[in-house]
């Protein structure tokens, strides 16, 4: 048990996937300028990342122990695949839902994020609640972060910012700082 | 400078070397994907064309995710994770959707040369940053004296958001000074979807 929290940990914070990784810096950048949109984006990206975590063992433990130089191919193949379906599913069971999340669930399919934590997955060998744990933690991970950035950069327009830094140059140098903090986090588990 | 191909530029930029095996990894990706898929567009049919892109890029980057285990395995190492997630790096997808499907196949070629090598340039530029002052050395050479202090944070995460953002800055003010609009591109993020950002 304690290892499961530990790895939930460490993908939220200490080994953060987008401030301290670069994953998933797409919607990072482009939809952090509202909380709210912030939170439905992470919360999206969350249930994303659960599914593919888990599709991913599958594929791992029964697919791919036979072939794994196809593994980069059919893991982008069925992550693609699974968030159509789950777009239509959601889009069947609730319309309110999927106006909500928009746009924002078929890109989720171009975000590296998920694809990474496929792959990260598979490189230490993780077994499916460890998968599932990395998954919602990195999940939780991203949420804090869209939601942190969304909030700076809410407060930011207040701000008489000088027109040179209006843009992704201010926005970059905020999630530097941002990045930062977080390195903190890495003095929490000294294993 | 677009901003597509953000994550690579920025995880693994803290040496020159990463940096151009990195670059010439995307190259290669770019240009064979450019290559197919402008030699089949007649061939692909309209509705599964973004799935056929995919499935095309993502053969590339398990060739070249072999070759450099192959040739450079010190580096293939370091960059790890990083090398397979050139897939669904959106800068070679956006090629192929906005230049690769629609032209002839020497242009197609030549578009992704050039996109290649303002990448590599872009990584480049970069890793020479983030190595000469996190590290104190240009390709392992030493080049400042013993008394140099090494600024550790330009090798950390934290520094190559740094960078980015004063490499834009300065390409901002340079813009600026040429009374041209002092703006950043938009945004694209994913496949032929432009948001717009708030300034």
């Amino acid at each position: 048990m304690g290892d499961l929290v530990w790895i939930l940990v460490s993908a939220m914070l200490v080994n953060n996937f987008t401030l301290s990784l670069f994953l998933g810096l797409c919607p990072f950048m482009g939809v952090s300028a509202r909380v709210a949109t912030a939170v439905r984006m992470g919360a999206a990206n969350l249930f994303v990342l659960v599914i593919t975590s888990m599709t991913a063992w599958v594929l791992n433990t029964y697919v791919l122990a036979s072939a794994p130089y196809l593994r980069l191919i059919s893991f982008i193949v069925v992550i693609a695949s699974l968030v159509q379906v789950v777009e239509i599913a959601i889009k069947k069971i609730s319309p309110t839902l999927f106006r909500e999340l928009g746009i924002f669930l078929p890109l989720i399919t171009t975000n590296c994020a998920i694809l990474g934590l496929a792959i990260f997955q598979t490189n230490r060998g993780y077994g499916f609640l460890e998968g599932l744990f990395f998954a919602i933690g990195a999940g939780l991970g991203l949420t804090l972060a869209l939601v942190l950035m969304a909030s700076i950069r809410e407060q930011s327009e207040l701000a008489t910012v000088p027109a040179l830094a209006r843009g992704m140059g201010l926005v970059l140098i905020i999630a530097g700082s941002l990045s930062l903090a977080f390195m903190g986090f890495a003095g929490l588990f000294s294993t | 400078m677009q901003l597509l191909g953000l994550c690579p530029a920025l995880a693994v930029t803290n040496t020159v070397a990463n940096s151009l095996a990195m670059g010439l990894a995307t190259f290669f990706v770019l240009v064979g994907s450019s290559l197919l898929v402008s030699t089949f567009k007649n061939v692909i049919p309209n509705e599964v064309r973004i799935s056929a892109y995919i499935l095309i890029i993502a053969t590339f980057v398990t060739v070249a995710d072999l070759l450099l285990a192959a040739l450079v395995p010190d580096i293939h190492k370091a960059l790890g994770a990083f090398i397979a997630l050139i897939v669904v790096n959106c800068m070679i997808l956006g090629r192929q959707e906005a230049f690769a499907s629609k032209r002839p196949v020497g242009r197609a070629l030549l578009d992704a040369v050039g996109t290649g090598t303002g990448f590599i340039i872009a990584l480049l530029m970069m890793g020479g940053i983030r190595e000469v002052l996190g590290y104190g050395t240009f390709l392992g050479w030493p080049l400042f004296g013993s008394s140099y202090e090494p600024w550790i944070v330009m090798i950390l995460p934290p520094g190559g958001f740094f960078t980015l953002g004063f490499i834009l800055l300065a390409f901002s003010w340079r813009a600026g000074r040429k009374q041209e609009r002092p703006q950043v591109r938009d945004w694209p993020h994913g496949v032929g979807v432009t948001t717009r950002r708030s300034a």
